[in-house]
Order: C-alpha cells, then structure tokens, then sequence
C-alpha cells in the first residue's frame, strides 16, 4: 500500500543478527499512525532465510531483490537496486540502521530519487500525515526535529539502540514478493577485493555494554584493566581522543565528534574528562558511569552515577565484585 | 589527474551557535568559523594525491561569503583553484540540494578524477553528502576510506580501504570516484607564513547559480525536501548519584545497580 512504512533488512553476505530486524519494532508503532502496515525490503544473492526472519520480526510482506551481483555487501549495487522498489512502490516511508552501510544505501538511494533523507533519528513520529523525526545537533547540545516534506518515499536512518527491538514470533510468516531487477557487474563501478577482519574485531556501534578510557589512564597498560571488565561484561573498549592521540588505542576505538557515536545500555567512563566533543558520542547512552579523581569534572554532570577517585584502585575493585556476584 | 576537494565552514565547536529559529537554519553571522575537522583529512589527501600522482587540485565550498576563509586557507596550502558557491538561493539547502550544488560545481570545474570530502560535518553531521554527491555524479562511491593504496589516473583505477563495521574492506573502482575520508588518514599539515600572506591577495571566484546552470528550484530552502521544524535544547540528563563511602562499598554498590539493570548476562 502507498502508505506502508518500510524498513532495510541490513545484512553482510546473508549474516544475520537480531539487530538486522531492529526496526521492525519502530516501523510497526509508525505504521500504525498512518493505518498501514510493517514491510521489510531486503536485496541479496540469497533472501529466502532473511524474509522467513523479517516476517518472524512482525514484516507483514517482505520485498527482495535477489541476484548474484548482489553477493557481499556492495553499497553501490545495493543502493540502485533499492532505489529500483522504492520508487515502484512508492512506501510512506523507508527506514534503514544508521550504520555504515545502513547510511550509504539509504543516502546513494534518496539521491537517485531525487530527494534529501534524514540521518541518525533518535525519535520517530507521526504527526500531521508525516514523520518527524528527532536527532541530535552540535555534538547533542540541540535537538532538532526534521520533516522530510517533499520527498516520497520519506528516507530515514535510525542509530542502532534507539528504539526497542519488536518481539520474535516464529509462527509468523510475510508474503515474500520478489522483483527482478537487472544489474551486471560491469554496470557497476566498485568491487570488493577483500575484507580484513579487525583482530580485536570492535563494534562500538552494536555494544550494550562499553568501558572508556581516557587521559587520565597514563598509560596503555590501562587499557588492559579496562578490556579486562570489557570481557568480564561481554562490552567492548572504547577511548578518549587523547587516549587514541596518546597512541594507547587505535582510532576505531575512539567515540566522540570526530569518532564513532554509540548508544549502549551501560557506559562506563574512566579517566575522561567529559569535553564537549566526547560526550557528543556518548551522551544519549542510557547509563553512564563516570570514574574520575577530580570531583569538578564535567563527565560527572553528565553521569548517572558517578566515583570520585583514582580508575587504578575502582577499577580492580568493581573486577573483583562482578567475578563474584557473576559466578565468573 | 584533476582533483577536487570539498570544504565546508562550520561554527566553531567551542562558539556558541546562534539560530535562525522561523528558518530553522543556522544563523552564520558573527559567529567564530572554521573547516570542517574531516575536511581537513580530505585536503591533505589531496595535497599528497597531487604530490604523489602528480594532477591539479581544485576546492570548492558552498556557502556565504565569509566561508572564503576556508578556501583561502586551502590557497595557502598551495591547492590550484578554488570556487566559492555562493548565491541567496542556495540558504536553507539540505544534503540532496547541497549535492546537487556540488556537483554542478565539480562539473564546471571540469573532468575531475577524484573528488575528496570529510566523513561528516561537525553542524549538520548528517554523513551523506558524499554518497550522494557519487549518485548525483555517477562516480564510484567510495566512502569511510581509512587508506588510499594506489591511484592509477591513466588506466582510470583507484584502489582504497574503508573503515567500517568489524573490519577493514578493500574496495577496487574506477575513476571517476569520489572519496570521503576518516581521521587518522593522515596528518594534515599547517599552512606557512608566506603561503597565508600570498593566499590573502588572491581574489577567490564565486560561482552563483547563474553561473552552475542549476535548477534554482532544486536547490535552497525552496527546493530542500527536509525541513528543520523545531529546534530544542534537551532536557539534561537526570541529576545523577555520586556514590560515597570506602572503596570497597562504592564497588559493591555500583555492581549492584548496574547488575539490576539487566544488561550484564
Ligand atoms: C574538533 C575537535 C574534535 C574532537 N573530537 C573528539 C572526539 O571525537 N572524542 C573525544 O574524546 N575528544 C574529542 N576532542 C577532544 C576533546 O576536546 C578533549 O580534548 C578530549 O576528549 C579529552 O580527553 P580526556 O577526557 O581523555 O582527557 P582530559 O581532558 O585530559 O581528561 C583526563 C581526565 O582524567 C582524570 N584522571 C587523571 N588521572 C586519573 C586517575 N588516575 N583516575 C581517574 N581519573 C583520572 C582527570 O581528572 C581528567 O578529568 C575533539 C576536539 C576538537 C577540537
Ligand atoms: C541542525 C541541522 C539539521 C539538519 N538536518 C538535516 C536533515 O535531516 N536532512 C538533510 O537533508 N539536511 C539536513 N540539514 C541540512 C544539511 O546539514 C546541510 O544541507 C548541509 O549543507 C549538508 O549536510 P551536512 O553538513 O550534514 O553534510 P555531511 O554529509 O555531514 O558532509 C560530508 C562532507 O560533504 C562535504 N560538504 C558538505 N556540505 C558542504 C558544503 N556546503 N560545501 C562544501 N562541502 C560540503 C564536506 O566535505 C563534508 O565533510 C540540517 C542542518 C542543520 C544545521
């Protein structure tokens, strides 16, 4: 239907997580403002397995483009070919994950429709026929809310986290139309040599849990403390700028301004000061931990709950705590 | 080999940002300025394309007039041309009428080869425009790149790495390509005296768009698709606890509350 709300099912080379179906949660609340229903579009070598768990995630129908040039992920093909089922059936709305590839579909997507999308949306509703979408400004100092007025179908992406996932069904099932859309590798411009997988294999994006460190660490070795909670906690290491300039950590790791900007459940802060430009990739987390020495510090106006004191005598403590209380 | 480079003028992330609010836009006057961080990668991996490939840079930005400061300072670091877009009806554009500026401007400049840009803009930070900017022009889209390992302009090859999600994915295009570019793929570096002394007499081009061709009802707030409709400070977080006590207490307590979250499996 014209109004549908679509959502990307975001995939690597048919590899699924739960979090592949994260909007579906978000797209039905949208879906029933407009009276419509929840579609999942997804484009690969093979869809079968990706639409059964779409419909499973409350999709009632499911839209593919399937072929071999799609195999791996290859922005460029993937973009074109939802390009191709936006404009044929012209939902209200397209949803994708604020990922790196959610973001490049989505954006390569409204430019050959024609139209501006909006980014990184942590609040979605509908309101006089559209949907307003809010998102941080100015490293989370605003929040602006945009209407994408003119543009049909509506482009959105939503950062990971920000909305809860919808519930499994397994005995749920979506009709699953496919289209074929015709694209040779040499109608491309881009091929995919290799993927090197990161051997520490971080995803800020995607932790619930994450442990940050900063200046006030000294040194590398405290980074090691710090992986060490991280694992205790399944979480993944994050850092300061001034830790990753200090050469402690590498770039991939650092969240802020100029790094990544996460959302997990629980962020714990060690010896992080809390400039403005970190706590713009961090603030929107929903519990902050901030361990620092200097009870000024501005990390501490931002935290839910805060320690006052030296990381290298907490950090050890709150280790041997969790080993006990988690049976680890 | 022609390359281009994207600049584009920000406030300043330590001023404080004045807005437009009926417009919703920002209001840029009198406010401190600078480049854009990312973009300062992105002219470094020009300056060393244009120095290890041999070529021609050209900077274009798109915004008032006051945002010649970025570019002139692109001249003192010795790019060929510069092109300040500028004209009232391009206020008010959001990512896809921006790209379509852009474009018209990479166009004018003529059979460029690469064009860089930053990751994402430190205002808008929408991340975008250099995806779009490939669809708009038809060039290899070659985002989050965290290494260029080799360029081959007569046999129109580039080969890069890009940074993204749990990993590092080599990626082979043809040129013509546009490039955005992350931190930590360089070390941009600082213009001279002498180089900022000659930059200020140069006289910096301004392209309206008259001068681009481009549809004056795509481009602006007039033709912007998205719209800016409200602009809020948020609520500050919940005051939060500071927990007191020995160390050995602050621990447990804090183990507990975080346990009674629910996340820690
Ligand atoms: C354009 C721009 C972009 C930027 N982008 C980013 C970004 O993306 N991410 C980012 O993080 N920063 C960014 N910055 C840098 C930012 O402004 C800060 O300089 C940086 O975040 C400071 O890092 P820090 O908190 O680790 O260090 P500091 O500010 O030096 O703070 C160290 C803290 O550690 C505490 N401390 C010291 N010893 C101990 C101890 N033993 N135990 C506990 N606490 C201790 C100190 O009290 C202090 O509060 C950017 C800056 C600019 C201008
Ligand atoms: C608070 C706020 C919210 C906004 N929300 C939206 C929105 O949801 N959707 C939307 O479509 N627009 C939105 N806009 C408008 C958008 O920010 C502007 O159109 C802007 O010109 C381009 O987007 P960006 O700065 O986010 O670019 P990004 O995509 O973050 O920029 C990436 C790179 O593109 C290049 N670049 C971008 N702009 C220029 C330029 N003017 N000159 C030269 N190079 C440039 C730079 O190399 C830059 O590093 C918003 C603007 C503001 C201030």
């Amino acid at each position: 239907m014209a109004n549908d709300v679509w959502v990307y099912i975001e995939h690597k080379d048919g590899d699924i997580t739960p979090m592949s179906f994260e909007l579906l949660g978000i797209g039905k609340q949208l879906a029933d403002g407009f009276g419509s229903s929840v579609c999942a579009f997804v484009i690969g070598d093979k869809v079968d397995d990706l639409a059964k768990e779409a419909g499973a995630f409350g999709a009632t129908k499911v839209y593919a483009v399937e072929g071999d040039v799609f195999k791996g992920f290859r922005g460029e093909a993937y973009a074109k070919a939802a390009a191709f089922l936006l404009e044929k059936y012209k939902p209200e709305i397209a949803l994708f994950r604020a990922t790196s590839m959610g973001t490049d579909v989505a954006a390569a997507a409204a430019a050959q429709l024609g139209f501006g999308l909006c980014t990184d949306a942590i609040g979605l509703a509908v309101d006089g026929g559209k949907v307003k979408m809010t998102r941080a400004a100015f490293g989370g100092n605003y929040s602006v809310s945009v209407v994408n007025e003119k543009a049909a179908p509506q482009i959105a992406t939503v950062r990971p986290k920000a909305f809860a996932m919808g519930e499994k069904d397994a005995s749920k099932s979506a009709e699953v139309v496919k289209e074929s859309f015709a694209l040779a590798d040499a109608d491309l411009a881009t091929k995919v040599v290799e993927f090197i997988k990161s051997a520490t294999a971080v995803n800020l994006v995607e932790a619930d849990i994450i442990v940050s460190g900063g200046r006030g660490l000294g040194t590398d070795a405290g980074f090691a403390m710090l992986k060490e909670l991280a694992d205790l906690l399944g979480g993944a290491v994050g850092a300061s700028r001034a830790a990753v300039d200090s050469e402690w950590i590498p770039y991939e790791h650092q969240v802020g301004q100029t790094g990544k900007t996460v959302k997990p459940k629980i962020y714990i802060a060690c010896g992080i000061s809390g400039a403005i430009q970190h706590l713009a990739g961090m603030r929107t987390s929903d519990c902050i931990v901030a361990i620092n020495k200097d009870p000024d510090a501005p990390i501490f106006k931002a935290a839910s709950f805060g320690i006052v004191g030296d990381y290298k005598e907490i950090v050890p403590k709150i280790i041997e705590k969790f080993k006990g209380k988690l049976n680890k | 080999m022609k390359i281009a480079v994207c600049l584009k003028q920000v406030p300043d992330t330590e001023a404080e940002i004045k807005w437009d609010i009926p417009k919703g836009t920002l209001s840029r006057d009198g406010m401190d300025s600078i480049t854009n961080p990312f973009d300062e990668f992105a002219l470094e991996e020009a300056l060393l394309t244009k120095e290890n490939y041999d070529g021609e840079i050209v900077a274009i930005s798109m915004g008032p007039e006051g945002a010649a400061d970025v570019l002139r300072n692109a001249l003192a670091l010795t790019v060929d041309e510069v092109a300040l877009c500028t004209d009232d009806a391009f206020a008010g554009s959001d990512t896809y009428s921006t790209a379509y500026v852009l474009a018209a401007a990479i166009k004018k400049a003529g059979d460029v080869d690469v064009v860089f840009t930053g990751k994402q803009s430190t205002d808008g930070n929408s991340g975008v425009v250099a995806a779009e900017l490939a669809a708009v022009l038809g060039f290899a889209p070659l985002t989050y790149v965290s290494k260029v390992r080799s360029i081959d302009a007569a046999g129109k090859k580039i080969v890069v790495e890009r940074a993204i999600e749990g990993g590092t994915e080599v990626i082979e295009a043809k040129l013509p390509a546009v490039v955005s570019v992350i931190k930590g793929i360089n070390e941009p570096r600082l213009p001279n005296l002498m180089g900022i002394r000659k930059a200020s007499k140069i006289e910096i081009p301004k392209w309206s768009a008259g001068d681009l061709g481009v549809d004056a009802g795509k481009v602006g707030a007039a033709g912007a698709s998205t719209k800016v409709v409200e602009i809020a400070v948020p609520p500050p977080r919940g005051a939060g606890e500071i927990l007191k006590g020995e160390i050995e207490e602050i621990a447990n307590t804090i183990t507990d509350k975080l346990i009674d979250l629910k996340v820690i499996k």
